[in-house]
């Protein structure tokens, strides 16, 4: 009698194991997920702003004296054009002068320096491909030298990755113009200071040419 | 740079020591086929400076005294 039960109830364990041991692991791993302790990450607030004046320091170190005042009194960089004929989505520039303004996290704006008249807009990102969900951005001054050192080093290279929009997409061009407005009164005053022999150095011909 | 860390340095090391370079090289190589940029900033004497992009360990000029690694660009919104 009682071998025949505990046959029975056998039977009936390997019968039921398929819906009994996945209950069984699910338990188990419920339980020892209790017991690890979650990773816990702890809000930085300085590390933003750290990480932004090491960009600074890192961004001085890199461009001429003009060009950091530039971008600490302005906001922004301008970058002079090197193509012959301009990049190769405006048409052609006649050989005229040209110039890009950079800004931290905003489209590279490509203009004719004489004539101040808006090209395009080249929105470019310097993601993180280590953390292609959430990952973080690049400091102000490092979104800033990262274009800095892409278009000095390989202009053409940098705008075709970039996608071109014409300008007024992301930037106001009313803004942009101002920005230039700005640039070129800056620059004035920059000049009458080196002219009076307050500068500390003076810079490149063309840098201050227009 | 790192996104949301700034400047990290990754090695430093004297080329002309043959175990430095090696560590150098390796470490450059590391670091492009994580898929970063690679640029050496540049000055001409005259106040002018630039930056050339480099892709192999080579490229880099004798007398640079640093490469800086960047995310790679991609076209944004």
């Amino acid at each position: 009698m009682l071998l025949a039960l505990a046959a029975t109830a056998l039977v009936a364990l390997a019968l039921l194991s398929d819906l009994i041991v996945p209950r069984v692991e699910h338990l188990w791993a419920r339980f020892r997920a209790g017991r690890r302790r979650a990773p816990t990450w702890a809000y930085d607030p300085g590390r933003e702003r750290r990480a932004e004046q090491r960009a600074r320091a890192l961004l001085r170190s890199c461009i001429n004296e003009e060009e950091w005042s530039m971008y600490r009194d302005l906001g922004f960089l301008r970058v002079w054009g090197t193509l012959a004929d301009g990049p190769d989505d405006v048409g052609g520039t006649g050989g005229a002068p040209y110039a890009y303004l950079i800004y931290p996290h905003r489209p590279i704006v490509a203009y004719l320096a004489q004539t101040h008249r808006l090209l395009n807009e080249y929105c470019v990102t310097f993601p993180d491909e280590t953390r292609p969900y959430g990952s973080s951005l690049l400091p102000d001054s490092d979104d800033v030298l990262a274009k800095w050192m892409a278009l000095t080093g390989d202009e053409r290279r940098l705008i075709s990755t970039a996608n071109m929009h014409l300008p007024g997409r992301q930037l106001d061009p009313a803004h942009v113009r101002r920005d230039l407005w700005r640039l070129s009164q800056w620059e004035r005053a920059r000049m009458r200071q080196l002219a009076g022999g307050d500068g500390p150095d003076r810079p490149a011909d063309r840098q201050s040419a227009a | 740079m790192k996104p949301g860390h700034g400047e990290v340095l990754i090695a430093e090391g004297d080329v002309e020591r043959a175990e430095d370079e090696q560590r150098l090289i390796e470490e450059f190589r590391r670091q492009l086929d994580a898929g970063l940029w690679a640029a050496v900033p540049l000055s001409d004497g005259e106040g002018r400076r630039e930056s050339i992009m480099v892709r192999s360990f080579e490229e880099i000029p004798w007398d640079a005294d640093r490469v800086i690694f960047f995310p790679r660009a991609a076209g944004g919104r």
